[in-house]
């Protein structure tokens, strides 16, 4: 397959179990991918070699370079560990939950607000933050993916304020094997979160824009 | 192919049966999955209202003192909220009882109930695990232990008793696919059991590789792999789906609550059990094809079936028990060792 957007390589924070998935998904639709764990060196090219191949195993200061997108898919309690300033000018795509029974609490997240923005505020300025894919299961990624217009194709949510981003990010989402659905900006995005309608229910397009309208008039 | 099944002594849901009714015929399913052959009986532990297994040692000593061949396992002991020590005591007692059956699986815990339970740090999640998990092997292989970490006191040449009959007491790691997960379980040279909770078996293959590669980076010999499933065996395909897929759903939809997902139907739980599936809910046929197409794909050496998924009544959990070893682990034994020895021929008749 072939990419069909202007992102040619990503990033992404995390080999844990989403964060290969997403790798897996993003070779095989011809990205090129650096991943990075926060292991030591050896074990993040085991990983890789294995479960991703053909991605490049680098180490956290260098994960950015040459990226035209970076995915956060660490745990949420360890994304203020990452290398945080790297991150400005770019488009950063979070595919983190701020989920208390599975995480515990967080108190930096307990403020009601979606979680994505406390996120966006501890970037860069400049930083163009992005939330999708947290509302899927992370070992459904690789198993519901389907080419553009298959009839089952399952749809993931995009957040985001920069509107070039969300369309960049969208094409990407497309690429992974999901239809992208634009909800608005991250002030939106608790409609993602776990509680919500979309959350876990792999859902097409027209269900999930439903889904979505009918939540917002609920509330 | 050692065969075997594991539960979470599901209770209470629905106004189900209560732990007092439960826990008797828990040892009852175990006596009965001893005499018709299965290898492994598993009891995970859990402290939450849904389960009555926090205490998963003292059932195993319970299953022990009445079955004579059955290995006997946690599935897992959250070793993260546990004393290592206390552990290795409990389980070792447990393979006194049993005469050299007794094992730990011991996992990071997927709920967090216990961590609040015994006053640990979510923080301290992976490191807790790495501790204890490095300080129960120690334990394992015996002789006087020096040791100190952060999570515990340390210990300055104790000899922690009992000795259990197995010289080294064997310590799982069940792993739920974290992939540094399973390179700390092959870097240690423990076996690996594997959590494959659903999606597509295929899915798990780089994980079983990844082990075997990282077995072989750290220096380690080959061990086992075991896969944690969930499944059921009825004398239909019909009885079976009947019976299971309620009964996953209800649980689904008690723990899914709790974590904020929508609620599923049984047919949902069924679409999880197609072709390639890590499910293996049908009839006796059924299920030994899907264990088949399962070590086709993971070359796996254990394989568990979490045969109660919520409320299933006593007696359709005894004839999956039943159905079990008498007509699905036989059949998949002889095919996966005729497969197993086919390979070897293979390789000898290219050298």
């Amino acid at each position: 397959m072939t990419t069909t957007g202007p992102i040619r390589t990503i990033g992404i924070f995390g080999a844990g179990k989403s964060g290969i998935a997403i790798a897996r998904q993003a070779l095989a639709a011809g990205y090129n991918v650096r991943i990075t764990t926060s292991g030591p060196a050896e074990r993040t090219a085991l990983v890789a070699a294995i479960l991703t191949p053909g991605a490049i195993a680098v180490d956290g200061q260098h994960l950015a370079d040459g990226t035209d997108l970076v995915v956060l898919a660490v745990p949420l309690r360890a994304w203020r560990e990452l290398p945080l300033a790297l991150l400005a000018g770019r488009i950063v795509v979070d595919v983190m939950n701020y989920w208390p029974p599975a995480d515990g609490i967080l108190p930096e997240f307990e403020t009601g607000r979606p979680s994505s923005e406390i996120v966006r505020d501890g970037l860069p300025p400049d930083a163009r933050l992005v939330k999708t894919v947290n509302h899927i299961g992370y070992h459904e990624i690789e198993e519901l993916a389907r080419p553009a217009g298959s009839p089952d194709r399952v749809a993931l949510a995009v957040a985001g304020d920069d509107t070039g981003a969300v369309a960049l990010v969208s094409q990407f989402i497309d690429d992974l094997g999901f239809d992208a659905v634009a909800v608005g900006g991250l002030a939106a995005s608790a409609v993602l979160q776990p509680g919500s309608a979309i959350f876990g229910a792999n859902l097409g397009r027209d269900d999930m824009l439903a889904a979505i309208e009918t939540a917002g008039q609920r509330s | 192919m050692e065969i075997g099944a594991f539960t979470f002594v599901d209770v209470a849901l629905s106004g189900g049966v209560r732990p007092a009714q439960r826990i008797p015929e828990l040892i009852e399913e175990i006596v009965l999955a001893d005499e018709v052959g299965l290898d492994v009986f598993g009891v995970g532990e859990h402290h939450h209202p849904g389960f009555a297994a926090p205490a998963p040692a003292v059932l195993l000593a319970a299953a022990a003192a009445r079955t004579s061949r059955i290995r006997l396992t946690s599935a897992v002991t959250v070793l993260s909220s546990d004393d290592p020590v206390r552990v290795f005591e409990q389980f070792a007692t447990v393979d006194l009882l049993s005469q050299g059956r007794a094992e730990v699986m011991a996992g990071r815990g997927a709920f967090l109930d216990s961590f609040r339970l015994f006053g640990y740090e979510l923080a301290d999640y992976d490191k807790l695990f790495d501790e204890k998990l490095r300080l129960l092997q120690k334990l394992s292989t015996g002789g006087p232990v020096t040791w100190s970490g952060r999570f515990r006191a340390p210990l300055n040449g104790e000899v922690v008793l009992p000795r259990p009959v197995q010289e080294p007491l064997p310590v799982w790691v069940g792993v739920g696919g974290s992939p540094n997960s399973v390179i700390r379980a092959a870097a240690l040279g423990l076996p690996m059991a594997l959590g494959a909770v659903g999606g597509l078996v295929a899915q798990y293959a780089p994980l079983a590789d990844l082990y075997r590669q990282a077995l072989e980076q750290y220096g380690q010999s080959p061990q086992p792999v075991a896969m944690t499933l969930h499944g059921f065996v009825a004398d239909t395909s019909q009885k079976a789906a009947d019976v299971y897929f309620p009964a996953d759903a209800e649980l689904h939809n008690i723990a899914g609550a709790e974590h904020g997902v929508p609620r599923v139907t049984p047919a949902d739980i069924a679409a999880k059990n197609g072709p390639g599936s890590t499910y293996a809910v049908g009839s006796p046929q059924q299920v030994i094809d899907k264990l088949l197409h399962h070590h086709e794909v993971l070359g796996h050496q254990r394989t568990m079936l979490q045969l109660a998924v919520g409320s299933v009544p006593h007696r359709d959990i005894m004839r999956a028990i039943e159905l079990l070893g008498t007509e699905v682990a036989p059949v998949v034994r002889a095919e996966v060792s005729r497969r197993t020895s086919d390979a070897t021929e293979t390789v000898g008749a290219a050298q």
